[in-house]
């Protein structure tokens, strides 16, 4: 259990900080995983200088795709799309601090895929 | 023979690992994948040690040896399913490849544009997307016996849609790979025959678990896979009417599945080689024929009573837990697996949970994408039970998925 689901995952997971809508959204997108059913949709919300000043998500997941969707969330939030978009999936599974499997590596990412279709502005289901 | 389970477990290598220090193996996914008997691998290190040749092809001893074994493989597995004549069962790959032969064969030489294909809501894609394929390309129709709330083909709709769209091909699984649900298909065969439809049945779920009997099914076309049923993986099987068979063009082309070839032209050979082009799974074959005896050694009748305790079992237990809701018709009518989903808990944590307690479940939609989209679930988690499961392995489920509660809700 302690590999996997540190309490940090299943806090994510119960009590989300960043899981909603934004009142005013600049670039959005959705997708699924569909081995597992999962489906996220992420909003993004920039200011003048292209900054991010707030990030949601919402869609239904496994605790580990919560979890890794709140943590991106947190952690995109004040910084510029262009370094978002050079975000490497190495850099969200440090953050997480935890080694997946081949499976549920799929589920740790999925936020990173969707926020990044989000970031570059692709056409939903593209 | 009398049911020996502790005889029958030590059969099955596999249940002697752990899946780290100090947790044994429980493995409750054999609908997906089955473990290998022993017997099994003990006729395939048998061939590939002794008699490896290629078969159909020499005159030398071993050359006789294999094709010998090849050939009691099939008469083996036809004695399994009692059909009557072992020239009518043709190995595949897998079922999936049997159903796209039937696709790819039966359906490009009869099946034309207009032309009504019946189906299931309940079906694995194995058998919907070789028919979606066919559809697109000559423009047939697709047509699809309803689920009731209550996990049941609805066979009075059956029967409206049979009149209706008078389908040329009826496609219906056995048992139910997510549901449990054992569709009553001789009776669906002869209300589809009787509309002179041709009929295929996707046995993978029925096989392993209860006697199968195609001629008193009534079926044209039956389908399994080796991997399902204790046999090896890359192996399955598809039986069909002799005189259906020998109609159908053939499948892929090459070797062995010709009488004779020129420059420009060849003759097809016969009946079950005209299926089997190119050097077959020889090992493959030869271990489900070892399952094939096995499994009447055990007697199916032995097979399915144990497999229905446990699930009977396992679905009364989970209706005693609050938050699960069990996704299949309930005791006394499920087969193999019981499937269900909890409010707010993910079928991947469910089964990563029960995971570290050893214990192996499926979590996903399970290959059946349009039976969860009918009862709106993206997803659900599944046990399913074989002969060589026991009851202390329901606890372990039980207390996982207590566990996972606990954790996530
Ligand atoms: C009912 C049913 N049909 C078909 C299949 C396909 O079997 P395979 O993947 O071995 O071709 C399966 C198993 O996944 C199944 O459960």
């Amino acid at each position: 259990m302690d590999d996997l689901y540190r309490q940090m995952i299943v806090e994510r997971h119960k009590h989300p900080l960043h899981r909603g809508e934004l009142p005013h959204v600049d670039f959005e997108f959705e997708d699924e995983n569909p081995f597992c059913g999962d489906h996220l949709h992420v909003m993004v919300q920039v200011d003048e200088n292209n900054i991010i000043t707030d990030a949601k998500f919402d869609g239904s997941g496994c605790a580990i795709s919560t979890a890794s969707a709140d943590i991106l969330m947190e952690y995109v939030i004040g910084k510029p799309l262009d370094v978002v978009k050079g975000m490497d999936k190495e850099e969200l599974l440090d953050l997480m601090g935890i080694e997946f499997g081949p499976v549920r590596l799929k589920c740790a990412l999925l936020s990173l895929k969707v926020l990044k279709g989000a970031v570059y502005g692709l056409e939903e289901g593209e | 023979m009398a049911w020996d389970a502790a005889r029958l477990r030590d059969d099955f290598p596999a249940l002697a690992r752990e899946v780290r220090p100090g947790v044994p193996l429980v493995y409750l996914d054999s609908a997906a994948t089955a473990l290998i008997a022993r017997p099994v691998l003990e006729a395939m290190a048998d061939f590939e040690t002794r008699h490896r040749a290629n078969i159909h092809r020499g005159v030398h001893t071993l050359a006789e040896e294999a094709t010998a074994l090849y050939e009691q493989a099939r008469a083996d597995i036809a004695a399994l399913i009692h059909a009557p004549d072992p020239r009518e069962i043709i190995f595949t790959r897998n079922a999936t490849e049997a159903i796209n032969l039937v696709a790819r064969t039966w359906g490009q030489a009869n099946l034309k544009a207009g032309d009504t294909v019946l189906l299931t809501e309940m079906e694995h894609h194995a058998n919907l997307v070789p028919w979606q394929m066919l559809a697109q390309e000559k423009g047939i129709h697709l047509e699809f016996i309803p689920v009731t709330g209550e996990y049941l083909l609805d066979l009075d709709a059956m029967q409206r849609l049979l009149e209706t769209t008078r389908p040329k091909l009826v496609g219906v699984m056995q048992v139910s790979n997510v549901l449990g649900t054992v569709n009553p298909v001789r009776e669906i065969i002869a209300a589809a025959r009787a509309v002179g439809a041709v009929t295929l049945v996707d046995g993978a779920q029925a096989v392993p678990h209860m006697a199968v009997d195609v001629q008193a099914i009534g079926a044209d076309f039956y389908a399994f896979s080796g991997h399902k049923m204790f046999g090896p993986t890359g192996i399955g099987v598809l039986w069909g009417r002799a005189q259906l068979l020998e109609a159908m063009p053939p499948f892929l082309g090459g070797g062995d599945m010709i009488r004779s070839v020129s420059l420009r032209s060849f003759k097809t050979n016969d009946i079950p080689y005209k299926f089997e082009a190119g050097t077959p799974a020889i090992a493959q074959a030869i271990g489900l024929g070892a399952a094939a005896r096995y499994l009447q050694e055990i007697g199916m009748e032995n097979v399915e009573a144990h497999s229905r305790a446990l699930v009977d079992e396992t679905i009364n237990r989970l209706a005693a837990v609050p938050q699960v809701r069990l996704f299949g018709p309930g005791t006394g009518r499920q087969l193999a697996s019981v499937s269900f989903t909890i409010d707010g808990l993910h079928p991947h944590d469910i089964s990563q949970v029960l995971d570290t307690r050893g214990a192996a479940v499926r979590a996903g939609h399970h290959c059946a994408m349009p039976l969860h989209t009918r009862f709106g679930l993206p997803a659900s988690t599944r046990a399913s039970f074989s002969l060589y499961n026991q009851r202390e392995e329901i606890d372990v489920l039980i207390q996982g998925i207590l566990l996972a509660i606990d954790l996530f809700l």
